[in-house]
């Protein structure tokens, strides 16, 4: 596969290891904060943490849309579900996802029309498919994921379709990002930056983080090769005592992003006031609703929505996991009352989600180091 | 958030509907060029992939810099490796 | 060994079907306790029986598939090879099969015609008998077009004894060839994905297969399983918890046909999860694995085989996958289905 391929080289993986290595100060112990639930899943995917020093530690972030989700939205999307003429499409992510009454899945096992989707445009193909039906898609993911969706929602009035409407839990990373940085219990040196965020965002809305917190932030690619040489960049800034931004996935991201994507974002959304963040609480300016123009797709403004806010039980402790302050298996309930089979919260379901990264790639593994010499 | 795969541009649709038949190791699947048309698109073009939406073209010169800078790396790792050997073989 | 499994769900969803963790905790939490006489005995594709001091396999399975035709075949041959697969991989040779039809009021009957043809073709393709049977048809809406179940007797191959607790550390771990064929297959051939490519299932009987290595190695062969819902990490985490030992997977070495990696990585799915039904696994003890290996190479079918891994001491339970560079994960069961992703 090109451009995957060349990136996954086990000659140039181990070269990079080894910079990393000749970089590293044992003296120091880094905290490097990878920011996108995409580069959780593949650290651990690709077994990445094997080839870092002791002294390197990767703490995880915010950055996935599934896992900051309050339970009380997926309530509300199922809700409309509810109704027989409704049609609740979905990324294959939100399907496990526990509400209140059951994940979308176990809502379909008992009647609801519920379909995955790979795309916000075939969720509209099945409104154009089904003119008797409402199709409601319901809308997750950072900017990567938003200009999407605005684009759909933009053929879908040009189309004068009637029967589509979009329920928006499209969140923004800088907040989380800012979040992370004002949280007292946080002490992180440096970012590894959300590289396909940065494909429409650019890499200008991360010049604060370098300029006003001082901290090192490298946007990276999702190979193995991508991270690691992310880490390289990062640890040679911090031997010069540098703090910038700077671009390691240059194949991919423009620095000035993608402006087609961020028109399409202005035409069809505005800034929600204040957003509630599972475990982190309510943010200002850091989620997206539909303008007033695309209001007949909006589908909290078209449904009745209880709107309730439900709280994650006490002993859950998504939110610190969120923020890095807690791992995984620190949280009370990991591996006993929340397991991927049985999930409290999204962060266990979510393919990036730390907690069901961890327990599925890492947990149990504890005793194999020693052994790998692998010649067979 | 963001898995998105590079695929290379087999056709584009011609029209009004802004979209392209990508290709990724055998696999086909039209994406929405919207977002890439502005730079232009052609068959041939290599773009990012995500959600059915070709999000940014892959610039090739970028990745064969970035892959080459990681051998010369290699390489001038390998190249002080001889010469400390060479100091060494000098000393009495 | 696998500790008490309890079943609490409150219904029956997808994924208690899909072959995974869901899967499993319906089958040894509500069936094997009340149904089977030694519940806690690992539990195999196919029982074995003595009768009259003949060893007897006999096992059964189901077809739920949609839709009924794809690429490379149709329900019929996956429920003929299904079961005779299933055999193969416990050891025996299927002599005969029974057939029962579940049918749909209103499917055409050329429809059903297709894959009567298509089953008759793959039990001559198997060397397999269908013996018999039975056919019930219900409402318009209360099954998928057609279900088929089929249950297959074999007399067991000599010259092996199967058992997963026979397994050692050293051991090798053989795959008869690329995988994902089937599952990818099925998912494109849905529709709802919009994704076109050049594939067609791998459904084939592995009884051949099976036969030539049990007579290059029979002696040393521990265990063997078709790897079919839940791909080969649900057979080999099967298989580290029923020996209490480790499987070591070379990822690197895993054969994966260009197609079905493409189809994977847009949709973010690890082949090792997704369905195949013409492939089989099998541990060997280490002295000989490469006569086995060779053995299949030699056979129409298995040019592909490949030892892909080994049985370690430790972490006990648990199949590790290694990367070609260092690095290290569990390679786990899921819950259920495996679900598109984009994030």
């Amino acid at each position: 596969m090109k451009f995957t391929d060349e990136f996954r080289e086990p000659e140039v993986i181990a070269r990079t290891a080894e910079e990393i290595r000749r970089l590293a100060d044992p003296s120091r112990h880094y905290r490097l904060m990878e920011v996108c639930g995409g580069h959780t899943h593949a650290i651990y995917r690709f077994g990445l943490k094997d080839l870092l020093p002791e002294n390197i530690e990767l703490v995880h972030g915010p950055g996935c849309p599934v896992c900051v989700l309050p339970m009380g939205r997926i309530d509300d999307g199922l809700s409309i579900a509810a109704d027989t003429g409704v049609i609740f499409a979905a990324f294959g992510d939100m399907m496990r996802v526990p509400g209140t009454h059951g994940s979308p899945l176990e809502h379909k096992a008992r009647g609801a029309d519920v379909r995955i989707v790979y795309s916000p445009a075939d969720a509209l193909k099945l409104a154009r498919a089904n003119p008797d039906r409402h199709v409601m898609f319901f809308a997750i993911g950072f900017e990567t994921t938003a200009p999407s969706t605005a684009l759909t929602l933009m053929r879908a009035k040009a189309e004068g379709i009637r029967n589509f409407s979009v329920f928006c839990n499209h969140v923004t990373i800088i907040p989380a990002i800012r979040a992370i940085l004002d949280s007292p219990d946080m002490r992180i040196d440096a970012f590894i930056g959300p590289g396909h965020v940065s494909t429409v965002i650019g890499c200008r809305p991360y010049e604060w983080i370098a300029r006003n917190e001082g901290k090192p932030i490298v946007v990276s690619g999702f190979e193995p090769v991508d991270v690691l040489q992310s880490i390289v960049m990062i640890l040679q800034q911090m031997k010069q005592g540098e703090a910038k931004v700077e671009n390691q996935y240059k194949r991919v991201v423009p620095w000035e992003g993608n402006k087609a994507a961020l028109r399409a974002m202005a035409e069809v959304f505005e800034l929600r006031p204040y957003f509630e963040w599972r475990g982190m609480g309510f943010i200002s300016q850091s989620a997206l609703r539909l303008r007033e123009s695309y209001a007949t797709f909006d589908a909290e403004r078209r449904f009745n929505v209880p709107g309730i806010r439900v709280t994650d039980p006490k002993a859950a402790q998504c939110g610190e996991v969120l923020k890095g302050v807690l791992k995984p298996a620190q949280c009370k309930l990991f591996g006993k009352e929340c397991t991927p089979e049985q999930p409290v919260g999204a962060l266990m379901v979510s393919s990036e989600g730390s907690c069901a990264a961890y327990f599925n790639y890492e947990h149990r593994k504890s005793m194999v180091f020693t052994n790998i010499g692998v010649a067979v | 958030m963001c898995l998105a795969i590079p695929g290379q541009i087999v056709s584009v649709v011609d029209g009004l509907s802004h979209s392209a038949m990508v290709e990724v190791v055998g696999v086909r699947r039209r994406v929405d060029i919207s977002l890439v048309e502005p730079e232009g698109i052609a068959p041939g073009d290599w773009v990012l992939i995500h959600v059915g939406f070709a999000m940014s073209k892959i610039r090739e010169e970028e990745a064969f810099d970035q892959l080459r800078m990681l051998t010369v790396l290699g390489e001038a790792e390998a190249a002080s490796l001889e010469a400390s050997g060479y100091f060494e073989e000098e000393s009495p | 060994m696998p500790g008490k499994v309890r079943f609490r769900d409150t219904q029956i969803e997808m994924a208690h079907g899909a072959g995974g963790k869901a899967s499993r905790r319906l089958v040894e939490g509500l069936f094997a306790p009340l149904l089977f006489e030694s519940p806690s005995e690992p539990l195999n594709d196919a029982a074995l029986l003595s009768m009259n001091g003949t060893q007897i396999a006999i096992t059964a399975d189901s077809f739920v598939v949609n839709p009924l035709r794809f690429p490379g075949g149709s329900i019929g041959e996956l429920a003929v090879n299904g079961t005779v697969n299933d055999l193969a991989v416990s050891g025996a040779q299927a002599e005969a099969l029974v057939v029962t039809y579940i049918l749909e009021a209103g499917l055409p009957s050329d429809v059903l015609e297709s894959e009567v043809r298509a089953m008759a073709k793959a039990a001559t393709t198997a060397g397999v008998a269908i013996v018999g049977g039975d056919t019930k048809v219900v409402e318009h809406g209360k099954a998928d077009r057609m279900y088929i179940t089929t249950a297959g007797i074999g007399r067991t191959i000599p010259g092996v004894k199967l058992s997963a607790r026979s397994a050692r550390p050293g051991d090798k771990v053989l795959l008869s060839g690329p995988i994902g064929d089937h599952g990818i297959t099925i998912l494109l051939a849905r529709g709802d994905l919009e994704l076109e490519a050049t594939l067609c299932s791998d459904t084939r009987s592995v009884l051949p297969l099976v036969k030539a290595l049990i007579q290059a190695a029979g002696a040393g062969i521990r265990w063997m399983r078709d790897p079919t819902r839940g791909g080969v990490a649900t057979s080999l985490n099967e298989l580290a918890r029923d020996c209490g030992l480790s499987v070591l997977v070379n990822e690197e070495r895993v054969p994966i046909r260009d197609t079905v990696r493409g189809a994977c990585e847009l949709l973010g799915l690890d082949p090792l999860h997704i369905a195949n039904e013409g492939q089989f696994l099998a541990v060997v003890a280490a002295e000989h694995a490469e006569a086995g290996l060779a053995a299949l190479h030699a056979t129409p079918g298995g040019e592909k085989a490949v030892i892909i891994g080994e049985i370690r001491e430790q972490p006990a339970g648990t199949v590790i996958g290694a990367t070609g560079y260092g690095g290290t994960r569990v390679i786990d069961m899921l819950v259920g289905d495996p679900l598109p992703r984009i994030c």
